[in-house]
């Protein structure tokens, strides 16, 4: 019986992966953000992680490379789970996506877009999960402020639309009675 | 309402009531309250609460709840208003017939909470005018009935046939009149100074 951390090591042979254990002893891969896919495709045909639990990402601004993507992946039959880490710079991030092999995993990569702009090429229906799809910012940059860049604009843009159509009799009204005064 | 309504015989002892328009019209308004819960949050669960039969709203004339804005006129903001959900709210409060009020349930919609986030409405009277807030995370459902009474005291105060004879709307269904009349325009709440330029006051 091998070792998760044995397993591993032999299906990323040749990738430049470096294994370490991380504290919560969850075998941990940082692999050159072009060997990704690779890496996860092996990880899946060839060690048996066959469950995508988890796609994001931490932003280390203002150091470079900025954006640190994880991905968690579970194996059911082996009952075991490793992390995989790679770097990618913070001038146009962008990303091999992997929902070829982990469907599931479209919602995540969705959702780490909206927060943190990661491009993920690839993914056919990339848009935003959480924010409205016309918000300009992704808030969990490090540097978003948190009361973030007008938070109201889109609805006071609605809202000017709504008092300005012909139809809000009240508010042309309103108008008039102004002119007036 | 002492005065409300006074009988005083008369000497066919057929009895007549006597009192005024304002009060008679105020008086209906108040105790048949029809509320629409906008349950964002966990404050929806203590409004459920507040309207089930142990605290038991039925007791102010307020217990029909009605999930259709045209049918209402309470708003209950009950929890955490997104900017996202805010022209869902706001076209909620416009759908709703005058006369309508507005109850802010908890400190989420008071003021933000702790929510302060680029995702949260710092407050519903950034978006609408409203007339009793109620203090707590969430509220306890007795605190609650105690802002629908003082909502009842407000609802005593107005001037209903004033109204009427200034031509103010009652069926516009748009919202933006009454919101003129709203008591708590052009006052500054504790955050809108930053949306504004410095020394400007919101005009909503």
């Amino acid at each position: 019986m091998t070792s998760t951390q044995e397993r591993v090591q032999a299906a990323l042979d040749g990738l430049q992966a470096s294994i370490s254990s991380a504290r919560d002893g969850m075998p941990t891969i940082t692999v050159p953000a072009d060997k990704v896919r690779e890496a996860v495709q092996r990880l899946k045909e060839r060690a048996g992680f066959e469950t995508n639990t988890l796609v994001t990402a931490v932003d280390h601004y203002p150091a470079e490379p900025r954006y640190e993507l994880c991905w968690q992946f579970l194996s059911v039959s082996m009952n075991d789970r490793v992390r995989l880490h790679a770097r990618i710079g913070g001038d146009q991030p962008a990303i091999a996506s992997i929902i070829d092999l982990f469907p599931g995993a479209a919602y995540s990569e969705r959702e780490c877009f909206d927060m943190f702009g990661i491009v993920f090429t690839g993914h056919a229906g990339l848009k935003r999960l959480l924010m409205p799809e016309e918000y300009d910012h992704f808030p969990l940059r490090k540097d978003f402020p948190h009361h973030g860049i007008e938070p109201d604009r889109l609805y006071r843009e609605w809202d000017r639309k709504r008092r300005e159509r012909p139809s809000n009799t009240a508010f042309q009204q309103e108008q008039q009675e102004e002119g007036a005064r | 309402m002492g005065s409300l309504i006074e009988i005083k015989d008369n000497p066919a002892q057929e009895g007549f009531l006597w009192t005024r328009v304002d009060e008679l019209v105020n008086w209906g308004r108040k105790n048949s309250l029809w509320p629409m819960p906008l349950g964002l949050s966990c404050c929806g669960i203590e409004l459920m609460a507040m309207i089930g039969p142990k605290f038991d709203l039925a007791r102010f004339g307020a217990e029909a709840a009605r999930f259709s804005p045209r049918q209402a006129d309470l708003l209950v903001v009950a929890g955490t208003l997104t900017w996202k959900m805010a022209e869902a709210c706001r076209t909620i409060y416009d759908q709703m017939p005058d006369p309508k009020w507005v109850i802010a349930m908890g400190v989420c919609s008071s003021s933000g909470g702790m929510y302060d986030s680029y995702s949260v409405v710092q407050g519903v009277d950034s978006i609408l005018p409203v007339d009793v807030y109620v203090p707590g995370c969430p509220p306890r459902p007795d605190a609650v009935i105690d802002a629908i009474l003082k909502l009842q005291k407000k609802i005593e105060r107005e001037r209903p046939v004033e109204l009427l004879l200034q031509g103010a709307n009652t069926d516009e269904g748009i919202g933006t009149r009454r919101f003129d009349r709203a008591p708590n325009r052009g006052v500054p709440t504790t955050r809108s100074h930053e949306f504004l330029p410095p020394g400007q006051v919101s005009d909503r």
